[in-house]
């Protein structure tokens, strides 16, 4: 066995791993101790990468050849890669000759390593010249880009991880960090540890678990950003905590600012946000008296059509009281993806060039051209995102190259975007997976590399660059994306420029990097200073580090010269703008979307592991209790959520913390976990179907955030659930053939369930649907068949009459004690809650195996069992869940640390990944200790024993 | 004065038992005579199978010792077979010439076997299964011969399969049904019973006539030819094809006879009002019944005639099935084939071997197949001859009586905790 060091594929704190493996599989996984991101940490979801690498898994859901359809809908057969290559040279160069380079869009994605973006940067400016690449950045961090150009004047984050201990008031906006960055938030609990006096303030519509433990939540109005930093800059002025020496030294364009927010007094912006006009004062004071205030800002901000305006009105507030440029101080973006930093850095955007230059800059246009040593390079701004798939859609962009993302699932309006999939002539789908629902629209699909094979550098959220190590050769036949564009590059030039072969001459991911660093000579983000060698010798390294520069600067602007034509950093005076939907009498309620702790954006990896859906197992709405009651609808009930593009129908669900109006939904659900047909038999696509468009005029990032909804009771009476036990070894191929099957349903939701690594090799499926009528037979038996409940041994109860199917299949062992394997509810499922607990519980059926076919409570009644409905996980590495929490902390009593410790001690969870910890925070404020208690409830951890975590317990902790 | 006379012809347990009801509503109302043509008291006929299974004994399945008929002064000529009824005189004659008279006449000759016309029936080592005699002689041919052959894969020919095997024979049933027990249990039912006899090593031959029984030299059976040609080595042969009522001496004596003798509600026969006739041998509303429990019902109605208390009315009876092979558990009652007009309800287990299937007409339970679990048959039964209408009970119906005592509890929505 030996230790690869990388890093984690998923979210762009950029937290070092080291992999552990033979060469020909990798057996483990832990965060990398010399890692400054993490030091040694990981959350659920990268602690759990080992899993989603497993040859099973890998066999069953990896694009392991180049393939080709020969017409839409068609199943792809395998072809050679000098054969796909060709065909899409060929391709390409058509649609080149016939429509012009306006006709090939490439798409590409924030998953992409500085490397591979370098080369398809390339690609499309020096060689096809045209701007016309976008990437999946676009719906994550270019409001971000565009805040801080508009301000600072270079996109820069301008703070370190290290200033999260140095800050006294954390300023957390638009971010839900304990979700989404849970390692950033580990941070921050040390600091809290080590300096109780330090202040949390978050503003988020909703009560997140962030939320929940900010000194102060300010619940704002969605979309009510801009009124907020205002509103607070208005009273910073009035309370005179701004920096008049920092704004006059180093800034310019306050005045008109100033005039602006006069207009925002407490009681307006109270208007304005919804909040209460002391907690804006205590924000303001909060704000502007700390020693060092620091922002952390995320989608929030970003996925919204005013999206820089908000990024720029939260700059402003820094810039006027100097918290910047010093330990603690300073707007700090936290990215979304794993390398949208490294993608900016080399211009792989619609709108930017190599090394932060600006397109409509000619001097930065010809310096690239130069670089490049090509006559120019274009200077028309490229189609970003929505623009690209708009433009196919309305048949302008024939061929769409799409490589390492999923637009079927991650992007907005996807009646639109499928439109698009489907009318372009050519589409190129580079990825590394067979599973994500663009797949299913290309005509060419080229096998890339992953996680644990590919090669080459990222930057994470504090301009830390990282070396990214192959452990593993490539899967299959695939190559690194890199190695692929390069390739193709030369066919193509061969066919549209054949002077230009000579521009992809690269043979290894240094060679391309070596190529960038000298793009960046003399910009903000100079890394000349840098090498692979040095990254090897010193480990990561933060830009920017000229030559001769002994290390990376961890602080910008700690001398005030802002990279602005004056040195000055300029003010925005931005205006209030409204939603892109604001809700109406027809869509009432506000749906804000947002990520899951235990699944990353598309979930094409994440969504391998059933274990990961032990947290939230079930694509549904979160309403706020007094909506369900208004209207009508119980826990559970299946509502239809319409926006003014499309609809989707899924379970709804009372959520404490959201206020009324206001609607839910994880921004992971798409077609591949939540479906169904419409009555005009037209697919169901998940949470983007709901989603607009609408983007930032700035950064063009689409309102992913909020979208204007109605939401309906539908009566689909007739409920299917089923869940069954599979071998690891075809459990996600059953669930790609199970896929097409959901469209029998009004309503189906098809995901994984179980504890990787399971000791028995098992891997299960949950299927549910619903329909207006019993769906016959003819289209269920396969499903059935394949999730094993078919044949002679089943236990089988069938009411035809009265439309009742139910179906289990038990193992007995030698004394005949039974084993829950799998069940099939037609009709009534009332009980699936407490069958699906007798199936993921391991031990033997507490009754006669028959008598589970009864209706669900008589069941339970008949068998004897205890009616305690499975209590929700809180801790996935352990499996705790929460009654057995609230059992315990029952019994222990002491400071709410001495309780976390004595629940993290007996129960374990919060021990590993620590992910779970602002749950657990949020039980220990919420369960009293009893005095005279039943002591220290035993733990409740099923599957423990095929826990590997259990064994292989790092040592790293979320807790001293 | 002079008692009334009662002469009862037969002494098995539909008789005796219309004594006993007798004797507890009207003691001293007459002078009883019996007649019976078996050398042996009132004795369980139904557990001549656990007998021959060797699972009880003779002694032990005496319901009514001599003492019992000496008690109650009651005439009894065991061994003597009537062979004549003198309704003019109102006489019966036995076999030996003796001859009793009655005021009223009891006929309980119960049935006999139906032997099938085939060549060979009547060699050595050939019987049927009806009484202590059949038994004593198969349990003396186990203990001599090897092969037995049993025509019929109904009850009574399963249960003496069963015996005999019990006793070391290798028996092979030859029926003529495609499943076993096809007038008591659907294919389904029929198939799991199969195969859980064949795992007691009985053999089969189903949808199978006999064609000929084929003797040795000295006029023993030694093999059983079927129609299909297949040749069966049997050195027993047991004739299980089924009953006929006992009617010949009602026959002789006048008395209607249509498949059994008939009588009406108060088990008078049509014919002659001082003539009762119970149990197998009587015809009530065109059926003679096989099973004890009418038996027992025809039993209480006429002895409240016979005491002159001229109450109770026979209606007949709803009957169920209940195999006695220790071990198998199967009940059937009603329509349990179901059809055109009718709703099924399955469930089944079979790697428990368990099978249960409820017939629905509308709202009413109208027939009941159970296997492997029969302990809610008699609940099951109980609503079916009541008809009683089902309502809500039907998703419950299949999970037995205890599943449907008390309201349905309102189920917590499901998808919630799975979240």
């Amino acid at each position: 066995m030996t230790e690869t060091p990388s890093t984690c594929p998923y979210c762009g704190v950029g937290c070092g791993v080291l992999i552990e493996h033979d060469g020909q599989r990798i057996t483990g996984v832990r965060g990398d101790p010399d890692h400054p991101a993490n030091v040694g940490r990981l959350c659920t979801k990268g602690a759990t990468l080992h899993l989603t690498a497993a040859d099973s898994v890998q066999r069953q859901t990896r694009l392991l050849a180049p393939m080709h359809r020969t017409r839409r809908g068609a199943t792809p057969h395998t072809v050679d890669w000098d054969s796909a290559l060709d065909t899409a040279a060929e391709r390409l160069a058509a649609i080149h000759q016939q429509h012009g380079a306006d006709a090939i869009g490439v798409y590409v994605s924030g998953q992409l390593l500085t490397e591979d973006y370098y080369v398809f940067n390339k690609l499309v400016k020096g060689l096809l010249g045209t701007n016309h690449i976008d990437t999946n950045s676009r719906l994550c961090m270019s409001s971000a880009v565009a805040g801080y150009k508009a301000t600072l004047g270079a996109d820069a984050p301008p703070c370190s991880y290290e200033d999260f201990a140095h800050a006294d008031t954390v300023f957390i906006t638009g971010s839900n960090l304990a979700w989404a960055h849970p390692i950033l938030m580990r941070r921050l609990e040390d600091t809290r540890r080590a300096r109780p006096q330090q202040k949390w303030i978050v503003a988020d519509p909703r009560r997140t678990e962030t939320a929940a433990l900010a000194d102060l939540h300010l619940a704002l109005k969605p979309g009510s950003d801009v009124a907020l930093y205002h509103g607070l800059l208005h009273l910073l002025l009035a309370q005179g905590l701004t920096d008049a020496a920092y704004i006059a030294a180093h800034t310019t364009g306050f005045e008109a600012l100033a005039e602006r927010v006069r207009a925002f007094p407490p009681a307006e912006t109270a208007r304005l946000t919804g909040l209460a006009e002391d907690d804006l004062r205590t924000a303001a004071r909060w704000f502007g008296e700390s020693p060092a205030t620091l922002s952390l800002y995320c989608q929030g901000l970003n996925q919204s059509a005013s999206g820089t305006d908000k990024n720029a009105a939260l700059i402003n507030l820094h810039l006027a009281t100097g918290q910047i440029g010093r330990p603690g101080a300073g707007p700090f973006s936290l990215t979304g993806q794993p390398n949208a930093m490294g993608g900016r850095e080399v211009g792989g955007l619609a709108n930017l060039l190599s090394a932060h230059r600006d397109l409509a800059n000619p001097a930065h246009r010809a310096e690239v051209a130069r670089l490049w040593g090509v006559p120019s390079v274009p200077a028309t701004p490229g189609r970003t995102a929505m623009e690209m798939f708009q433009a196919a859609a309305d048949g302008a962009v024939k061929a769409l190259w799409i490589v390492c993302t999923n637009p079927a699932q991650s992007l907005p309006d996807q009646a639109m975007v499928r439109r698009a999939l489907e009318r372009a002539e050519f589409v190129i789908v580079q990825e590394a997976f067979a599973t994500p629902a663009t797949c299913a629209y290309a005509d060419l699909l080229l096998p890339a590399t992953t996680w644990g094979e590919k090669d080459g550098t990222v930057t994470n959220s504090e301009r830390r660059i990282s070396r990214v190590r192959p452990a593993l050769p490539p899967a299959g036949q695939a190559r690194h994306d890199w190695a692929i564009a390069t390739d193709l590059a030369r066919r193509l030039a061969a066919r549209i420029a054949p002077e230009r072969i000579a521009l992809f001459p690269y043979d290894t991911p240094e060679s391309i990097w070596n190529e960038h660093r000298e793009t960046t000579r003399g910009r903000d983000l100079d890394i000349t200073g840098l090498s692979y060698a040095l990254l090897e010798e010193k480990g990561p390294q933060q830009w920017p580090c000229p030559e001769g520069a002994s290390e990376g600067r961890s602080r910008l602007y700690g001398d005030g010269v802002f990279p602005t034509a004056d040195g000055r950093a300029r003010f925005a005076d931005v205006a209030l703008r409204p939603l892109a939907e604001v809700p109406d009498a027809e869509h009432p309620f506000s749906l804000l979307t947002g990520r899951l702790r235990d699944q990353w954006h598309g979930m094409s990896r994440t969504g391998l592991l059933g274990r990961l859906y032990g947290h939230e197992g079930l694509p549904a709405i979160d309403l706020a209790p007094a909506d369900l009651a208004r209207l009508g609808l119980q826990d559970g009930d299946l509502v239809r959520v319409a926006s003014r593009r499309s609809a989707i129908v899924l379970p709804a669900r009372a959520s404490e913390g959201l206020v009324a109006g206001q609607a839910f939904l994880p921004m992971h659900w798409g077609q591949e976990v939540l479906s169904g047909q419409d009555a005009q038999g037209q697919a169901l696509t998940g949470v983007n179907a709901l989603t607009t468009s609408a983007f930032c005029p700035t950064s063009k990032q689409p309102e992913l955030k909020h979208a204007a909804v109605a939401i309906e009771k539908v009566d689909l009476p007739w409920r299917l659930s089923a869940m069954a036990w599979l071998p690891a070894e075809q459990a996600l191929a059953v669930r790609e053939q199970l896929r097409p099957l959901l469209a029998a349903f009004a309503w189906a939701s098809l995901l994984p369930f179980g504890r990787e690594p399971d000791a028995q090799g098992r891997v299960g499926l949950v299927l549910r649907g619903a329909a207006a009528s019993p769906v016959d037979e003819a289209r269920l038996a396969p499903a059935r068949a394949l999730l094993g409940l078919d044949g002679p041994a089943l236990l089988r109860y069938q009411d035809a009459a009265a439309r009742q199917d139910r179906a289990l299949r038990v193992q007995r062992d030698a004394d005949g004690r039974a084993q829950l394997q799998a069940f099939w509810l037609a009709g009534d499922t009332g009980g699936e809650a407490w069958l699906r607990q007798l199936l993921e519980a391991d031990t033997p059926l507490p009754g006669p195996a028959h008598l589970l076919l009864a209706p669900s409570e008589l069941a339970r009644a008949l068998v004897g069992e205890a009616a305690a409905p499975a209590s929700p996980q809180v801790c996935t590495c352990f499996n705790v869940r929460e009654d057995a929490i609230r059992q315990t902390l029952a019994g222990c009593a002491g400071t709410p640390q001495e309780r976390l410790a004595a629940l993290t001690a007996t129960l374990r969870c919060g021990s590993h990944c620590g992910s779970c910890i602002p749950a657990l925070r949020g039980l220990v404020r919420s369960v009293a200790a009893v005095p005279q208690g039943p002591g220290i409830a035993p733990p409740h951890r099923l599957g423990q024993v095929a826990d590997r975590f259990q064994t292989e317990a790092t040592g790293q902790t979320g807790l001293p | 004065m002079d008692k009334l006379k009662l002469v009862m012809i037969g002494n098995g347990m539909a008789g005796v038992r219309t004594l006993e009801e007798l004797l507890r509503i009207a003691p001293d109302l007459y002078d009883i005579t019996v007649f019976g043509a078996e050398p042996h008291p009132n004795y369980n006929r139904i557990l001549l199978s656990p007998v021959l299974a060797g699972e009880q004994t003779l002694d032990e399945i005496v319901l009514n010792p001599l003492a019992w008929y000496a008690r109650h002064g009651i005439t009894l000529h065991l061994g003597q077979a009537v062979t004549k009824i003198d309704r003019i005189r109102r006489t019966v004659t036995a076999a030996d010439g003796r001859t009793a008279a009655y005021d009223r006449l009891l006929i309980a000759t119960g049935s006999q076997p139906f032997v099938p016309p085939v060549p060979g029936a009547d060699l050595d080592g050939v019987l049927s299964y009806r009484d202590i005699a059949d038994t004593q002689a198969m349990i003396e041919a186990a203990r001599t011969h090897r092969h037995a052959v049993v025509i019929g894969g109904g009850l009574l020919g399963l249960e003496a399969a069963n015996g005999l095997a019990l006793r070391g024979m290798a028996v092979t049933v030859v029926h003529l049904g495609e499943w076993l027990l096809n007038r008591q249990l659907d294919p389904t039912a029929g198939a799991l019973l199969e195969a859980s006899l064949r795992q007691r090593g009985l053999d089969f031959a189903l949808g199978a006539q006999t064609a000929a029984l084929q003797g040795d030299a000295r006029g023993r059976v030694h093999a059983v030819r079927l129609q299909d040609g297949r040749e069966l080595p049997a050195d027993l042969v047991v004739m299980a094809a089924g009953i006929v009522p006992h009617t010949s001496l009602a026959e002789q004596a006048g008395l209607l006879c249509q498949r059994g003798i008939v009588v009406n509600d108060t088990l008078q026969t049509v014919t002659d009002p001082r003539i009762y006739a119970v149990g197998e041998c009587a015809a009530h509303r065109g059926v003679a019944y096989g099973l004890v429990a009418p038996l027992f019902e025809q039993a209480r109605v006429c002895a409240t005639h016979l005491a002159q208390f001229g109450i109770g009315r026979y209606r007949g009876s709803q009957t169920h099935t209940q195999l006695k092979v220790t071990g198998i558990r199967l009940f059937s009652a009603g329509d349990f084939m179901g059809g055109e007009d009718t709703e099924a309800i399955l469930l089944s287990d079979p790697a428990a071997g368990l099978y249960k299937k409820l017939v629905l007409q509308g709202d009413r339970l109208v027939g009941v197949c159970l296997y492997g679990d029969t302990a809610d048959g008699p609940w099951y039964f109980e609503l079916l001859r009541e008809g009683r209408a089902l309502g809500p009970l039907r998703d419950r119906l299949m999970f037995g009586e205890r599943a449907c005592q008390g309201a349905t509890p309102a189920q917590a929505p499901a998808w919630r905790e799975a979240a």
